[in-house]
Parts: C-alpha cells; sequence; structure tokens
C-alpha cells in the first residue's frame, strides 16, 4: 500500500521536475519518463500482490473537505487496473521519450511530460479512491491531464477542436458521476465507498447514471463522439496510453458501481449486452471506413470496449440466471479483454506513430510497402493485428474464447431469457470477429505491404531503437498472455471474486475449469507453431534444390504495372462499406468519368461520425441559439462580476437563514 | 478406442483431394465430358511439389510464411474434427470456437499474402474474400450454437456422437435449418458456385482462385491441399448431421460417413453444374440468410 502512495509520489514529484527543467528537452525527457519507469516497478509490486489475492489494505486519513477523506484501498480489482496500468504506461512512455525528443528546440517539453506523470497518477488513484470526493477529485485531474496532452499540438485547429470537444464530453460525463455520489451519499449520509448501500428501489436510477458516466469516459455508444477527435490528435504515446488503459478506468467504475449497487436485475444484463454489441457493430463498422490510420484504430477502441462491456453484460446475465460458470466465464472474459487490449492497441498506436513519424502521414492511401523499409515495427504490427483479430495463438483469441465460452454456456440455461441474450452475444461476437479481421488485414496490407503509394512511404526508415524496443515488448506482451494464458485465467480468480461477488470457491472451481481447459488451448497453439516450422523447412528443403525466381507481380500479361495500380484501403473496404451504408453513409465528392478519352477526376470519400452530425451537432446547435438570449450576461467587466457573486451570495444567505 | 481419432485423423489427411476429383467428374459427366482423372489433385500435389518457384519482388516474408502456417492451422484443424461418429483426435470443451478460429487465421494469412503482391487484381480477390467470410461466421457459430444447445455439449466430438437418428425425430426442421445454413457457409467458405467459381482463372469475377494467383511451387501445393482440408472439414460439419448413423461397429458408422462426403462432392458438382455464380452484390443477401437459418433455428429449439 505504502509502496503504491510513493508510486504515485514518485509520479507526481517527478513531473514536477520534469516542467521545472522543461528548458532542456533532455533533462525533461529524462525525468519525466525516468520517473514512470521507475514507479511502475515499484507500483507493480503491491498490484501483483493484490491480483493474487494478498488481503486488501486500506489507509484513512481525514480530509477538511466536506464529506472528503483520503480513503484508499487496493483490493484484487484495484490491483488488477494498477497492473494495466503499469504494464503500459512505463512502455510508453520510453517509446515517447524517443517521440518527443523530436520537437526538441521547437518547444518546451515540461508540460508535456509533468501532464503525461500527472496522467498515470491520477489514474492510479482513481482505481484506489474510495471516497466519492477523492474519487471525483482524482477523476477531474485525469481528464484535465489528459487533455491538455491531447492539445499538445495546439497550433493545429483540428486538434484544438478536438481537445474541445473531448473537454466538452469528459465534464458531462462527470456530471453523471457527480449525481451519482451525490444519491449514494444522500442515502448513506457519507460518501466513503464501504458505506454505501444502494437501497434497490434506487439502484437502478444509479445503476443508469454509472453507465452514462463512466460509459461516456469508456467511449460507449453513443458517448463515443469524442474518442475518434481526441485519440487521432493527440501524440501517439499518448493515444497508447489514452485508448490502451485510461478509457479502461471508466470500464473500472462500471465494475466498480456494480459491486457496490447490490444483486443486479436481468435487464442490467441485457442493457450491457446490447450497448456493447451496438458498440462493437458501430466501432468496427466506422473504422473500416476510415481512412485516417489513428481515427481507424480510435474506432476500434470503441469496438473492443463494446466487446468488454458485451462479456460484462453477459456475466451480468448470468449472475441473475444463477449460473456462476456464466457469470465467472463472463466477468473473466471481459477482463482479460481489458488486459489484451490495453497490450495489442497501445502496440497498434504505437506502430501507427513511428509509421506517421517516419513518413509524415497517417492517410492510408498514401503508405504501402513499409515491411521492407521498417521490418521490426511491421513484425510488431502484425503481431498486435492477429491479436486485435482475436486469431489463434495469441492473447486475443483467449479473452474472446472466455467471452464466447460463456455464452455457449448460458444457451442450455433454463429461462429463454438468458439464451437469448447470450445468442445474440454469440452471433454479434462472430460478426465483429469478422469484421474487424477485415479492417486489420487493410491496415496491415496496405500499410506494410504491397508497394508504396507515394514518396514519403518510399523513404521511410526504422525509429529510433528505444521505440522499436518499446513496440517489441508489447508485442512480447500479447505472446506471453497467449502462450501463459491458464496462468492468467487462474490468476484472475480474486479479481472476479470482488467483480462478481460470487464466493471464492465456487470462483476457483470455475476458473480452474476453464484454465484447465486452456492448456488444450495452448496445446494447439504449441501444435501450431511447430507444424508451421515443419512445413516451412519442408519447402526450403524442397526450393533449396530447384530453380527460385524473382519477377514482377504477374498481372495477367499487363507489362507495366505501377504501384498507383494497387488496391487502395478505400477499394479494400468498399464491398463492406457499402453493406453498412445505412450506418455509415458514405459522402462521395467527385465528378464521374464522361467521353471516351475521360479528363483527370478525383474522387473523395468521407464517413464522419453518424452519432456526432445526427445528434450531438443539432443538439448543440439547438442549445447555443437558446442561450444566446442569456448572453448578455457575460460582457468582461469584472465589477458587475463582481457584483453578480456578492447577490449570489446574499441569495443563498438569505435562503440558509430563512 | 485409438481406432476412432485415426480414421478422423488420417481419413482427410489421404482422401481430402479425392473430393475435388468427384466433384471435377461430376460437373464434367452433367456436361457430357470425360473430364479429368478422379485423382486430378493428388497428381497436381505432387507435380507442384517438385517444381521451383517464383516470387514476385514486391512480396516479403509474409508472402511465403502465409500459406505454411495456413495449412498448419488447417492441420490442427482436422486434429479437432470429429468424423461420422468417430471422435476426434484432441477433444475439449469449446474446441468448436477453435475450429471457426483456426479456419479465420488461415484466412487472414492468404488475404494479407494475397495484398504483398501489390497486385490489384489479389487485392480485389482479398476484399472480397473478408466480405464474405465476415457475412459467413455468424451463420458458422450460430448454426454450431444450434448443435450445441440440440446435444447439451460444447466439444465437437461429443456434439457429432450425440446426433442420431432420435434427434432427428425430436427436431427434425431445426436440424434441417441448420444443415442449410452449414451448406451455405460451405459452398462459400470453399469458394464454390454460386458465390465463386473455382474453374476460371483471371476474371474479375473471382475470388479465392485469383488470390492466389502469384503463388508458384511447394506453396501453391501447400494452398491447395489446404484448400482440400478445409473443403473436407466444413463438409463433415454436414454429413456429421445428415448421416447419423451411429451403430456399435464404428467402421460401419465410419464407411456411411465417408459415402456421405463423396455423396456431399457430387451434389456440389450438380449445384455447379446446374446454376451459375451468384452477382457478387446478391451474395451478402445469400450469406445474411444463411445466419438467419441458424437463428431461427435456435428459436425452433428454444420454443
Amino acid at each position: 500500500m505504502y509502496l503504491l502512495l510513493v508510486a504515485i509520489g514518485i509520479l507526481c514529484l517527478s513531473g514536477l521536475v520534469a516542467s521545472a527543467v522543461g528548458r532542456s528537452s533532455r533533462w525533461a525527457t529524462a525525468c519525466g519518463a525516468g520517473g514512470v519507469v521507475v514507479a511502475a516497478l515499484i507500483g507493480i509490486v503491491p498490484s501483483v500482490a493484490a491480483v493474487l489475492g494478498a488481503t486488501p489494505q486500506s489507509i484513512r486519513l481525514a480530509w477538511s473537505v466536506p464529506y472528503g477523506a483520503f480513503f484508499v484501498e487496493v483490493d484484487a480489482l484495484s490491483g488488477f487496473f494498477l497492473v494495466v496500468i503499469f504494464t503500459v504506461c512505463p512502455i510508453a512512455a520510453v517509446w515517447g521519450s524517443a517521440y518527443l525528443l523530436q520537437h526538441h528546440g521547437k518547444k518546451s517539453l515540461g508540460p508535456p511530460w509533468f501532464f503525461f506523470n500527472v496522467l498515470i497518477a491520477s489514474m492510479a488513484l482513481v482505481v484506489v479512491a474510495r471516497n466519492g470526493v477523492l474519487f471525483l477529485v482524482a477523476w477531474e485531474v485525469m481528464a484535465l491531464a489528459s487533455f491538455f496532452l491531447v492539445t499538445f499540438d495546439d497550433d493545429d485547429e483540428g486538434v484544438r477542436d478536438a481537445g474541445w470537444i473531448y473537454l466538452v464530453a469528459t465534464h458531462l460525463g462527470t456530471a453523471f458521476l457527480l449525481v451519482l455520489f451525490l444519491l449514494l451519499g444522500e442515502h448513506a449520509s457519507s460518501l466513503d465507498f464501504d458505506r454505501f448501500l444502494a437501497s434497490p428501489e434506487r439502484a437502478s436510477v444509479l445503476f443508469l447514471l454509472a453507465v452514462c458516466g463512466f460509459g461516456t469516459k469508456a467511449g460507449l455508444l453513443p458517448f463515443h463522439v469524442w474518442l475518434p477527435e481526441a485519440h487521432s490528435a493527440a501524440p501517439s504515446h499518448v493515444s497508447a496510453v489514452m485508448s490502451g488503459v485510461m478509457i479502461k478506468i471508466g470500464i473500472y467504475g462500471l465494475i466498480r458501481m456494480l459491486t457496490i449497487l447490490g444483486p443486479p436485475p436481468a435487464w442490467w444484463g441485457w442493457l450491457l449486452v446490447a450497448a456493447g454489441l451496438s458498440s462493437g457493430i458501430y466501432g468496427v463498422v466506422f473504422a473500416l471506413a476510415q481512412h485516417d490510420l489513428k481515427r481507424l484504430l480510435a474506432y476500434s477502441s470503441v469496438e473492443n470496449v463494446g466487446i468488454i462491456v458485451l462479456g460484462l453484460g453477459v456475466g451480468v446475465v448470468g449472475l441473475d440466471a444463477g449460473q456462476p460458470t456464466v457469470a465467472t466465464l463472463g466477468f473473466a472474459g471481459a477482463l482479460l479483454h481489458i488486459l489484451n487490449h490495453a497490450l495489442f492497441k497501445g502496440l497498434l498506436f504505437l506502430g501507427v506513430g513511428a509509421v506517421a513519424h517516419s513518413t509524415g502521414t497517417r492517410e492510408l492511401d498514401q503508405l504501402g510497402g513499409l515491411l521492407k523499409r521498417m521490418p521490426v515495427t511491421g513484425a510488431a504490427f502484425v503481431v498486435g493485428a492477429v491479436a486485435i483479430a482475436a486469431l489463434p495463438p495469441l492473447n486475443g483469441f483467449v479473452g474472446e474464447w472466455l467471452i464466447y465460452f460463456a455464452a455457449f454456456n448460458g444457451i442450455a440455461a433454463p429461462g429463454r431469457d438468458t439464451a437469448t441474450a447470450v445468442l445474440s452475444a454469440i452471433g454479434g461476437l462472430a460478426l465483429i470477429g469478422g469484421l474487424v479481421a477485415a479492417g486489420f488485414t487493410k491496415v496491415f496490407g496496405i500499410v506494410f505491404l504491397g508497394e508504396p503509394r507515394s514518396r514519403s512511404a518510399e523513404r521511410a526508415a526504422e525509429p529510433a531503437l528505444v521505440m522499436r524496443a518499446a513496440m517489441l515488448a508489447l508485442a512480447a506482451g500479447c505472446v506471453f498472455v497467449g502462450c501463459f494464458a491458464p496462468v492468467v485465467v487462474a490468476a484472475l480468480v480474486p479479481v472476479v471474486r470482488v467483480a462478481t461477488g460470487l464466493p471464492a470457491d465456487a470462483v476457483a472451481q470455475h476458473l480452474g475449469e476453464a484454465s484447465r481447459l486452456l492448456r488444450w488451448f495452448v496445446a494447439a497453439a504449441a501444435a501450431l507453431v511447430a507444424t508451421s516450422v515443419l512445413i516451412l523447412f519442408l519447402r526450403r528443403w524442397l526450393l533449396s534444390r530447384r530453380d527460385v525466381g524473382a519477377a514482377p507481380t504477374w498481372d495477367c500479361g499487363y507489362a507495366a504495372p505501377t504501384p498507383r495500380m494497387q488496391y487502395t484501403s478505400s477499394s479494400f473496404s468498399q464491398p463492406l462499406t457499402e453493406l453498412f451504408t445505412f450506418l455509415l453513409q458514405t459522402r462521395h465528392r467527385g465528378s464521374a468519368l464522361k467521353g471516351l478519352l475521360p479528363d483527370p477526376t478525383a474522387l473523395a470519400t468521407a464517413a464522419p461520425d453518424l452519432l456526432a452530425d445526427g445528434m450531438y451537432r443539432p443538439l448543440f446547435d439547438l442549445l447555443g441559439r437558446g442561450l444566446r438570449s442569456v448572453r448578455w450576461v457575460q460582457h468582461g467587466r469584472v465589477h458587475v462580476y463582481v457584483l453578480y457573486i456578492a447577490i449570489t451570495l446574499l441569495v443563498l444567505l438569505v435562503w440558509k437563514l430563512g | 478406442m485409438i481406432r476412432a481419432p485415426l480414421a478422423s485423423l488420417c481419413l482427410p489427411l489421404v482422401l481430402a483431394p479425392l473430393l475435388l476429383g468427384v466433384i471435377n467428374r461430376t460437373k464434367a459427366i452433367v456436361a457430357g465430358r470425360k473430364g479429368q482423372p478422379l485423382l486430378q489433385a493428388y497428381f497436381d500435389l505432387w507435380k507442384l511439389l517438385q517444381k521451383g518457384a517464383v516470387y514476385s519482388r514486391s512480396t516479403t516474408w509474409v508472402f511465403y510464411t502465409g500459406p505454411a502456417i495456413g495449412l498448419a492451422a488447417l492441420l490442427v484443424a482436422t486434429a479437432i474434427m470429429p468424423f461420422g461418429g468417430a471422435a476426434a483426435a484432441v477433444a475439449f470443451p469449446g474446441d468448436l470456437i477453435l475450429l471457426a478460429y483456426l479456419l479465420g487465421l488461415a484466412r487472414f494469412l492468404t488475404v494479407v499474402a494475397a495484398l504483398d503482391t501489390a497486385s490489384s487484381f489479389e487485392g480485389m480477390g482479398a476484399s472480397r474474400e473478408v466480405t464474405f467470410s465476415a457475412l459467413a461466421e455468424p451463420a458458422l457459430l450460430l448454426a454450431l450454437a444450434a448443435l450445441a444447445l440440440q446435444t447439451g455439449s460444447l466439444s465437437l466430438s461429443t456434439i457429432y456422437t450425440r446426433i442420431g437418428v432420435g434427434s432427428w425425430g425430436a427436431t427434425a426442421p431445426a436440424l434441417a435449418l441448420v444443415a442449410g445454413a452449414l451448406l451455405l457457409v460451405f459452398l462459400t467458405e470453399n469458394a464454390r458456385i454460386p458465390v465463386d467459381d473455382p474453374t476460371t482463372h483471371l476474371e474479375l469475377t473471382m475470388i479465392h482462385e485469383v488470390m492466389v494467383l502469384d503463388h508458384s511451387g511447394p506453396d501453391l501445393a501447400f494452398i491447395q491441399y489446404a484448400g482440400a482440408l478445409k473443403l473436407w472439414l466444413l463438409g463433415s460439419l454436414i454429413v456429421g448431421l445428415v448421416v447419423p448413423l451411429r451403430s456399435t461397429t464404428a467402421w460401419i458408422d465410419v464407411a456411411a460417413a465417408t459415402a456421405g462426403m463423396f455423396a456431399l462432392a457430387t451434389l456440389t458438382g450438380l449445384i455447379e453444374s446446374s446454376m451459375a455464380r451468384w452477382r457478387l452484390l446478391r451474395v451478402p443477401q445469400l450469406l445474411v440468410g444463411a445466419g438467419l437459418m441458424s437463428a431461427l433455428a435456435l428459436v425452433l429449439m428454444l420454443r
């Protein structure tokens, strides 16, 4: 426990020092990144101990803030999220140290490191906070620190807009949380988590508030609109942390609330399944339609949050139906997918950052052939792509297998409602899986394979050594979780116990069963690798005695193929985007070809977010028009503002006395 | 006891390419031709293994590791696939999900290997492949879910041991729907008419054949053998369901299932002879239809 506070202290301190020495880029980077790595090494020790089932430790200090207390506790659930924070963040920091140094001389590196370290410290504090005031303060610091990180390139107008959208969205989410904690506190007349006891008639309102508030941070549909904007505007190592870790803090809040709100009714589970499925399908369909690499990955995060919430939903349905197998496996699948997504999405964001850094563009249709020019980045990226497509033998498959297995176990459950919920989960997960495979064959194939589509892609080169090492470390993490799946799943027992509230021996029994089954999976993965190696040796042996030639790609007798004739990302995903045109409403701009010798023409397609354009923009426009009539209140004369304050105080005084 | 897994592992390894021969012979007979030898697929494999290879200068290691790992994935899938009441070499609860995702891995690798060539033709095939397989995936998994619900088991081997004549007596309409959905998945995933035309080369209408246009020599042999195994595996999902003979003598069951496989190959040949490839825009309707058939089967079973 104290080690954890030391780690948080080091993060804050190193951030402060980094901002103080901000004039020297090297010192700021050394302090910032070094602080994160040291803090993570210290902080991971109590986190792992907590996950493995160490007795929860807590510290409670009085605080002069009304209803506030410095009350922190590390139980298995907090420990699990701390492990996610302390594995991905230091790797992103190491990558970022090389990335930020290219801004050497142009920008002070003090602020970005300060906010980066404060962001990590606040995330760690959120997951251990056990008092409403402390939680909200840490939550707000997290939101503000990430806002300043998103707007790092603030000389770009698009980045500033993205920052504003994020700031507004995150505060609207916090508003829901404020009401949530007020209602919880009103009932318990304390804001300490251990006093919260939700009355059953209010639990559903509280649950909906939690879904809205925490769902906004997690990027759950329909609260996801800030996510594609902010994640594509931020520097890549920040996107990796935001997408890999920060949005999971929203999921943490949701799980923590589920533990507080008592036994869930069935419709909570259905709501989570429905929200998860719609986020998953919406996210992956929009990811398919994107040309901008980082926007694509951001939409893919919406999809993965959908899968996580789907797993939680299946778990809640299982809890309600009295099916501990379904409940344990659903929660375990969701939790494992949180870790997995942190690893592979972090990896993919860093990979895309390396590509953008090296070629100067994130436009898919400008890239190509990078595997030859960036072999290490490409190899790490393909690991991430296979993992995110949930294909064996990597970690992504294990998480989704657990969710599938939970759902398959739920089919036979008595009660048709349960069966309907889990069947839609199976069908939806299968559709999402197929679409993700389409999306990530596209990303890897168009960016890294084939021939370069522009001069900048032709000149691409590997990034700095530390950046490559960071990406390889995350790729190794994906392989590790895949290979040691039985161990990892067995280690989740205390976490799932806290999350579900089921008795420890039941959880241990069901997860032990799953862990034993996953040994078969590891055996299959080993067989797969061994067979592949054998076949590759067979191939080499067969070819060693024969002619092996090199030639241009066979293009049906056409003699002079050029890179421009390759399939592009838009053409690759066109059949699928046509199918989902009711959702995407893709806009085409350009003129059709006319005549036998047509003039040069251009075609541009864009798929702006349906909900952002169709729901939020009109809503905020309406709000803006409505509030125009009271704009005269805001005029910039300070003495009148002082008058406002005086009147407010007077009104409060009268109200209090009267 | 050891014989049953041996049958389900060795029969596909040996007989899978013969299915292609049967399909082609059926098409030839219907068209009034003599047709190629039944064993032509074996001759092709043997010839390709003897040959050298030509690689495009655009390609990387992805291009030649793809077919190798793809074949390995199909071999592992063969090891978990039961055949006609005979349990698979390896069986465990949840292996049905592994089967679907091993096929997915093989597809992923074929697609990226196709994109590695920088050819617009292969890009086109890759794009269509991912489109159709994304839509076939729910149909396959929901069909497997229906079978799991019917038999109360999550392992392919147990599912196919428990399906018998009795199951058809109880829920014939639902099982017929599942078989129909699986047939559509079978035709799609194996690139047969009405989704794809395996006989035309270099046409813009094609999917699978065009993706492997640049592969040659042993790589192409691996791809073709993996394709034959996939034909067998997805076929035995159907045959295990519609030939529900589960007698006490194991070899009779296996023989009946083998006969069923060749009947399925003949049926495929007849389908290919009697209809044209559908327009690409209509194929998704077919696949969504397959998904709905699986879902309807589930509804009937839950009723």
